[in-house]
């Protein structure tokens, strides 16, 4: 087991990365995950590994595209903005099957925004990172630690499907400072066989690619992704519940914003407020059964996000309607504080009565 | 009965998809026949670009990977700093060279990124039809200029190997041309150049192709190689830009 350390957010979770097999890392500074690139520029030498500043997010993303499609386990990091930029390449690496890991430090938008925490990229991560018809596998962390394990986890769940992962943070906790432990670093990786690093005359030359000129191939490609995808969602969905079993409102948050629900249902059990939370820990797939389920008892659900309310369509979704869904969420860096959630849980326990 | 001359093995087995006249069916052969010859078929990865030669993933047997429009040399960038000792090349038009992919170009040859880009210059969006590209020539008419190149209001072709060759991170900047046969073989001296200095680890070298596009272009196979040494070669002179060893023109 290693030592407890207090790191930094953006750190943990580059020095997780790289203790997670990841040796290739290509990025550009963006606050606030610039922490990121310094920490990997730092340290990437030191185990032989690849730092490399590249000239855009456009062409950090295509870097990854190429060493991802060597067979390496590669990454790149941004915040908001940054990651619009990406968005062609990460469609071409799901057009290309290929596995690799894109942080979001999030920051507030649109256009250039603000430089302090959001969660107004939800849509952006779960529904349309790019053109076409793809999904890719979004982890939210909400503590520092979660962040060190999640890239682990998105790695290996990358290379098992091979598809893209997101790790989709916030900047709170990207500059927040916790104890955490990190991963011994992985000493076997998985074979990739299908690998462009050369044929060594020994195999057919190998070819990714995301062009299929026939409608029937293209469809058919595409309808085996998303059997893929529908195995994903029926095994992989993921979610922390807090105190649910007994709680008439339910408040569904994910990221920092769950710490922030959290301290408001406490407060609201110490009224006699029967509250809970659900945190989604996969954002895609999300974590519609355990959603479905609570609706059987909950008699409200509460969506909390840094953002105008993105995430609350899923919570409708997931819930069928079956009971009402609320929504709280301040924006444009502005941090939901917990005595504001724990008012909108008093009004609707106050409705409910 | 001896065999004098045959398809190089780098090179598929298969009909390429190009037009009757075009000259990347003789870039594409050049290519291999410079892998071939060192023994590297095993160790080469290609990138190809989106274009005209987008399906050259399907023309070469060593392994390929087909990148976004101008992306090839930011793809090629994460090939081979995840495997060094492989041999990778870039196959790349000029709306995806010089246009779209401007940054990826200069930045990876700057950073004297150790591969080779094969660069094919027809002043010609070929793929999409024909339209002005970055390379098109004052006056030319294309689909997008009808009434042809006008530079106060579609600015000037660019010249790539002499903006390349100021960069310190440039081995080898060459044009040549395919239209004739001696040309043809100093393109294939070139190109030979450009993988060996790869091997030698000496850096970023860039072999700039004048080709044509019949097709496009409206004429005859025969009229278009005209065209070409009548328009293109006085503006983009063939030579050597920069070869490391000898320094910049």
């Amino acid at each position: 087991m290693s030592e407890r350390v207090l790191m930094k957010g953006n750190e943990a979770l580059a020095a997780a990365a790289i203790n997670a097999g990841c040796h290739h890392f290509f990025g550009y500074p963006i606050t606030p995950q610039t922490e990121v690139a310094a920490y990997m520029s730092k340290m990437m030498p030191k185990v032989g590994g690849v730092y490399l500043q590249a000239e855009s997010e456009v062409a950090a993303i295509n870097m990854v595209l190429g060493a991802a499609a060597a067979g390496k386990r590669a990454m790149t990091s941004s915040s908001s903005p940054g990651i619009s930029l990406k968005s062609e390449g990460v469609s071409y690496i799901a057009g290309s099957d290929l596995p690799c890991v894109i942080i979001n430090v999030q920051r507030g938008g649109p256009g250039l925004g603000g430089i302090q925490p959001s969660q107004a990229d939800y849509w952006q991560a779960t529904k349309a990172l790019g053109h076409g018809d793809y999904q890719l596998l979004v982890f939210a962390p909400s503590t520092v630690q979660e962040m060190v394990d999640m890239v682990t986890l998105a790695f290996d769940k990358a290379d098992e499907y091979r598809m893209p992962a997101m790790i989709l943070a916030d900047g709170m906790l990207g500059q927040m400072m916790e104890p955490v432990t990190l991963p011994e670093p992985v000493k076997e990786l998985p074979k990739k066989e299908w690998a462009a690093c050369g044929h060594e005359n020994k195999r057919p030359h190998n070819i990714v690619n995301s062009l299929y000129i026939e409608p029937d191939e293209l469809e058919r490609l595409v309808d085996e992704r998303y059997e893929r995808y529908a195995h994903i969602q029926e095994t992989e969905q993921r979610a922390e519940c807090i105190m649910t079993e007994d709680a008439d409102i339910v408040v569904v948050a994910f990221g920092a914003t769950a710490r922030i629900a959290m301290s408001a249902v406490r407060a609201a059990r110490q009224e006699g407020i029967k509250a809970g939370v659900i945190r989604p820990i996969t954002l895609w797939p999300f974590p519609n059964d355990i959603l479905k389920e609570t609706a059987k008892t909950a008699k409200a659900f509460l969506t909390v996000e840094m953002s105008k309310g993105q995430m609350v369509d899923d919570v409708k979704l997931a819930v069928e309607c079956a009971k009402p869904v609320h929504f709280f969420g301040r924006t444009g860096g502005v941090i939901p504080q917990p005595n504001e959630v724990l008012e909108q849980i008093r009004k609707i326990a106050g409705g409910i009565k | 009965m001896a065999v004098v001359f045959d398809r190089p093995h780098a090179l598929c087995d298969c009909n390429l998809h190009y037009c009757p006249g075009c000259t990347h069916g003789i870039i594409h052969r050049l290519v291999a026949e410079v892998i071939d010859e060192l023994g590297v078929e095993g160790k080469t990865v290609g990138v190809a670009p989106v274009g005209c030669s987008v399906f050259a993933y399907n023309y070469f047997n060593c392994d390929m990977i087909e990148a976004p429009h101008g992306r090839a040399p930011a793809v090629a960038t994460g090939v081979k700093r995840a495997c060094p000792d492989d041999v990778v090349f870039t196959y790349q038009g000029d709306g995806d060279l010089a246009a779209i992919g401007t940054a990826e170009t200069v930045h990876a040859a700057t950073r004297g990124e150790n591969i080779v880009v094969i660069f094919v210059n027809n002043t010609t969006y070929g793929m999409t039809g024909g339209q002005m590209a970055p390379t098109t020539l004052p006056n030319q008419v294309t689909q997008t200029t009808p009434y042809g190149r006008d530079v106060n209001t579609a600015g000037f072709p660019i010249r790539v190997c002499e903006m390349l060759c100021t960069l310190d991170g440039v081995a080898l900047a060459q044009r040549v041309a395919v239209d004739t046969v001696p040309h043809i073989r100093e393109a294939k001296k070139a190109i030979k150049k450009a993988f060996q200095n790869q091997i030698d680890g000496k850096g970023f070298s860039i072999v700039e192709i004048l080709s044509t596009c019949p097709t496009n272009w409206g004429l005859s196979p025969v009229e278009a190689l005209d065209w070409l040494r009548e328009n293109m070669m006085p503006y983009y002179p063939l030579g050597v830009y920069k070869d490391s060893e000898k320094g910049v023109k």
